[in-house]
């Protein structure tokens, strides 16, 4: 039942100071699958992400990966156990070159020829990255750093990927462009993707499942395309 | 005075400065009582700890209010000990007049070094003022035709008058010793200069201070000139570095450049961090611990089989490992520990007092130790 | 002329040694935000360590090599035990901090190998390079000191840009919590930093050292014109802080060659004051601001 790459949120309760962030939330992604987590601005979703790739400790509540309980383990032993945590604009190293931040997603126990070859797909998958390789990161467009970092944890090889609003700041036909390489990518290898969005029309439409959170709490969870076909709650809580 | 009862507290001055007064007061004639039973070897030590504590005080001011860290304050008070040695060359002033002079010439040094540090904070200010600890000592050995070079500057200490002699004599029927006369113009400035900063501290500058230091936009925000209240602390903190150190000149006799060396601007740091720093009484107790502390380290040193040498330095040793386990264990210092421990026994007795908000963020007593989860 | 030139190669010779030192604060510096003020009493410590060993009868090299191990091992320790809890803080505790291992170091090393001045070795002449008919003020010492500054700064370029584990290290100094995402063991990495820090500094003690007279406090003027040094170059910059530490040592020489040695310290603070009021940024600086 519980496969390697199942990831699990229970009851998860997280607070900031004063402030619920995450009240007694139950997420389920699984292998193979696009989970989307949806909500409006502070409804948690980037809290949500933090507390499981370990960033920020809940005060209550478990996260198991493939049925191991993570929640105490530190951040860096949580990505090694394969979660890949893209976060929302801020995830490139400036100071380093492009190459330079891509080489960080694979270090983990890779021979240099396979660790080339990886970088090299990587470069095709998205080629402005490779005409700017030996340059700066942080000469790059708003664009050009989301494919960078999402390029980076896929390089990792993740068995989870979190991903926190992929699609900001990038032009809608790139953002299609991405998703569909995202779904490829989901079918072919199994990969349990955990998907961030606010733009919920075009994430709900890639998506298989969805949760949709308000105030710390899951006010729905359902299949995709259900969850798309509710028209209160999309008035309500997803703004299309 | 954490509680006093309504009915104490109608026989107590109801004005801050009445207050201070009071306690001063009642400290004075506690400082009278100490002096005169205790041996010339003590009168000395008290003495010594008088111009420690006269520099503290000004120290936790500038460190513990205004969140500046100060590594210069042993080369301020090289300025006031070498004037001081200066104008009482020959007896050629009454002793009270060369310690103003020092005071107000190290104030004025302090509005150079104050208005270069105003702008600089944290490692930057402390990496500042040590090039300043490490470089002053230079200019006596530079300027040895007046300033005495290595050797440095022998000073007349003031001997006790006749009619003071008299007046103690008539009421404690005591000896006026050099060493104890000495230890009442220490101990006597000490009083002046903490009655005062405690006005100072308790006053608008004092809230002024603590608002930068907490939080310095919103500070500025509200229409404090930054620069200047700064540079305010620094001349403030000064001038009672330069009344340390013509006490120092007087007591010790003597203004040599390896009298002021970095490790005894480290000295004064350890004792405001240890009393807890921002606290007056917190800086009074550092400075006893200065002056008490050394000789019973190097005593357990020489039981132990050490060298006079390697004796001598367990001091030194002891002031660096009690900064570092303070800084870990207890921010706060002593005062911080013993206002918890008050704090705890209030909320133990169901009083629930207003709790006190830590220290800013440049601040030591800050509870939010951040590191990583 | 002749007195310039050699005041300009005395400069050089210690600004290599400063740089040296600087890039040692900056190392630091860069990867947890806080300036090392026991930088130079560690240095010192593992000088010490050489000076016990040769006394014993071992060689310049087994000493040499053994301060520098020295200096990897006290730099690790450190910062595990009492860095490690003030990282992050409030930026005045690390400061006192490292002020309170600073005079502790300081006094643990009078207590174990004396308070008194002692001569260190120098692995080569000491007597200048004749040129024609001069006799100029750069000497086989000189020499070694640039060249092994100089190799030092070659490895660690290496170090950080061809390796993995040198791209840790930067990817952990600029961005903690990213490193930290791509399964990069940031607490490690800072360790290691204050680790080789330690040995670049331990290096600029044993270099000052060579042929000169050493004791606990020798260093402390060094912390000094590394610290300028540093700033000078910006303090985020590696190539900053060498650059930074030959302009000192040149600065400084002639100083000392034209003015009088007592007056190093103060131009030293002169500079420092200079350059904060001027340029706090550093001279090379490319961030556009910044709080000093």
């Amino acid at each position: 039942m519980t496969d390697e790459a199942t990831l699990e949120v229970r009851d998860l309760t997280t607070r900031y100071g004063p402030v619920t962030a995450l009240d007694g939330v139950n997420v389920r992604a699984r292998p193979g699958e696009i989970t989307a987590v949806l909500g409006a601005n502070g409804a948690g979703k980037t809290t949500l992400l933090r507390s499981i790739s370990g960033l920020v400790r809940g005060t209550d509540g478990s996260v198991l990966l493939g049925g191991r309980d993570m929640s105490r383990a530190p951040v860096e032993a949580i990505a090694r156990a394969g979660v890949a945590h893209v976060p929302e604009g801020r995830g490139v190293i400036t100071e380093l070159t492009v190459e330079e931040n891509l080489r960080l997603g694979d270090l983990l126990g890779a021979t240099r020829p396979q660790r080339r070859h990886r970088l090299d797909g990587v470069y095709e998958m998205f080629p402005a990255l490779a005409e700017r390789r030996r340059q700066e990161a942080s000469s790059l467009s708003g664009g050009e750093r989301q494919m960078l970092v999402i390029g980076r944890a896929l390089l990792s090889g993740p068995e989870v990927l979190l991903l926190d609003e992929p699609s900001l700041g990038l032009a809608p036909r790139i953002v299609t462009q991405l998703f569909g390489l995202l779904r490829d990518l989901v079918d072919r290898d199994g990969l349990t993707v955990l998907l961030v969005e606010q733009n919920a029309r075009s994430a709900l439409a890639i998506a298989d499942t969805g949760f949709v959170l308000n105030l710390g709490r899951v006010v729905a969870a359902d299949a995709a395309d259900t969850l798309a076909a509710d028209d209160e709650l999309r008035h309500a809580y997803l703004g299309f | 005075m954490s509680a006093p009862t309504a009915a104490a507290r109608r026989f107590l001055p109801s004005s801050v400065f009445g207050r201070n007064l009071l306690t001063v007061l009642v400290a004075l004639v506690a400082v009278v009582l100490v002096l005169e039973l205790t041996s010339p070897f003590r009168n000395s030590q008290l003495a010594t700890m008088s111009y420690y504590a006269i520099a503290a005080v000004g120290l936790t001011v500038l460190t513990g209010l205004n969140g500046q860290i100060s590594l210069g304050h042993g080369a301020l008070m090289a300025v006031g000990a070498y004037t001081t040695g200066l104008l009482l060359e020959n007896e050629a002033m009454p002793f009270p007049v060369a310690m103003l002079a020092a005071m107000v010439v190290t104030a004025v040094a302090g509005i150079v070094v104050g208005a270069a540090a105003a702008r600089l904070h944290g490692p930057y200010l402390a990496g500042a003022t040590l090039a300043l600890a490490v470089g002053v000592p230079g200019i006596a050995i530079y300027f040895d035709g007046l300033l005495g070079g290595e050797q440095g500057l022998r000073i007349s200490s003031p001997t006790p008058p006749d009619w003071f002699a008299d007046a103690m004599y008539f009421l404690t029927a005591g000896e006026m010793t050099s060493a104890r006369y000495l230890a009442y113009i220490g101990w006597g400035t000490l009083l002046l200069v903490v009655l005062l900063l405690a006005n100072l501290i308790a006053g608008r500058y004092g809230r002024i201070w603590r608002a930068v230091r907490d939080d310095e936009i919103a500070a500025e925000l509200a229409g404090v000139r930054l620069g200047r209240m700064r540079v305010l602390a620094f001349v403030v903190s000064a001038a009672c570095a330069g009344l340390a150190g013509a006490v120092l000149a007087m007591v010790v006799r003597l203004a040599a450049p390896s009298g002021f060396t970095i490790v005894l601007s480290l000295a004064l740091l350890t004792a405001v961090v240890v009393g807890g720093l921002g606290s007056l009484g917190g800086a009074l107790l550092g400075s006893a611990l200065l002056v008490f502390l050394p000789p019973a380290v190097t005593d357990i040193g020489t039981d132990l089989g050490m060298s006079g040498v390697q004796a001598a330095q367990l001091a030194p040793f002891v002031y660096g490992v009690v900064l570092v386990v303070v800084m870990l264990a207890a921010p706060g210092g002593v005062m911080g520990i013993v206002r918890r421990l008050r704090h705890a026994g209030r909320r133990a007795r169901g009083r629930g007092g207003p709790s006190r908000p830590a220290a800013g963020k440049q601040g030591v007593g800050a509870t939010d130790q951040g590191g990583r989860g | 002329m002749q007195q310039f030139l050699n005041v300009t190669l005395g400069g050089l010779s210690q600004g290599a040694i400063y740089a040296a030192f600087a890039l040692a604060l900056v190392l630091i510096w860069r990867a947890t935000r806080i300036i090392n003020f026991a930088q130079g009493s560690m240095a010192m410590f593992s000088t010490y360590i050489a000076l016990v060993l040769i006394e014993s009868g071992q060689s310049y090299w087994a000493g040499f090599a053994a301060a520098l191990l020295a200096g990897l091992v006290l730099g690790a320790l450190i910062e595990r035990v009492v860095i490690r809890p003030v990282e992050g803080g409030p930026e005045l505790n690390a400061v006192i901090v490292t002020l309170g291992l600073f005079v502790a170091i300081q006094a643990l090393a009078a207590i174990l190998f004396g308070a008194s001045f002692e001569s260190f070795p120098a692995p080569f002449g000491l007597s200048g390079f004749s040129v024609g008919e001069f006799t100029v003020a750069f000497t086989p010492f000189s020499a070694f000191v640039i060249g092994s500054v100089v190799v030092v700064m070659l490895a660690l370029v290496a170090l950080f840009r061809f390796t993995d584990i040198g791209l840790r290290m930067r990817a952990s100094a600029f961005n903690q919590e990213v490193a930290r995402l791509l399964g990069v063991r940031v607490g490690n990495m800072l360790t290691l930093g204050w680790a080789f820090a330690a040995v670049v500094g331990s290096l600029a003690g044993l270099l000052i050292a060579g042929g000169n007279l050493v004791h606990p406090a020798y260093m402390d003027p060094v912390i000094v014109y590394g610290f300028v040094a540093a700033v000078l170059g910006g303090l985020e910059s590696p190539a900053g802080a060498v650059v930074g530490g030959l302009l000192i040592g040149l600065a400084l020489s002639y100083v000392s060659g034209y003015l009088g040695s007592e007056l190093v310290t103060l131009a030293a603070l002169g500079i420092l004051v200079a350059v904060l009021l001027v340029r706090p940024h550093g001279l090379f600086s490319r961030t556009t601001a910044r709080r000093v």
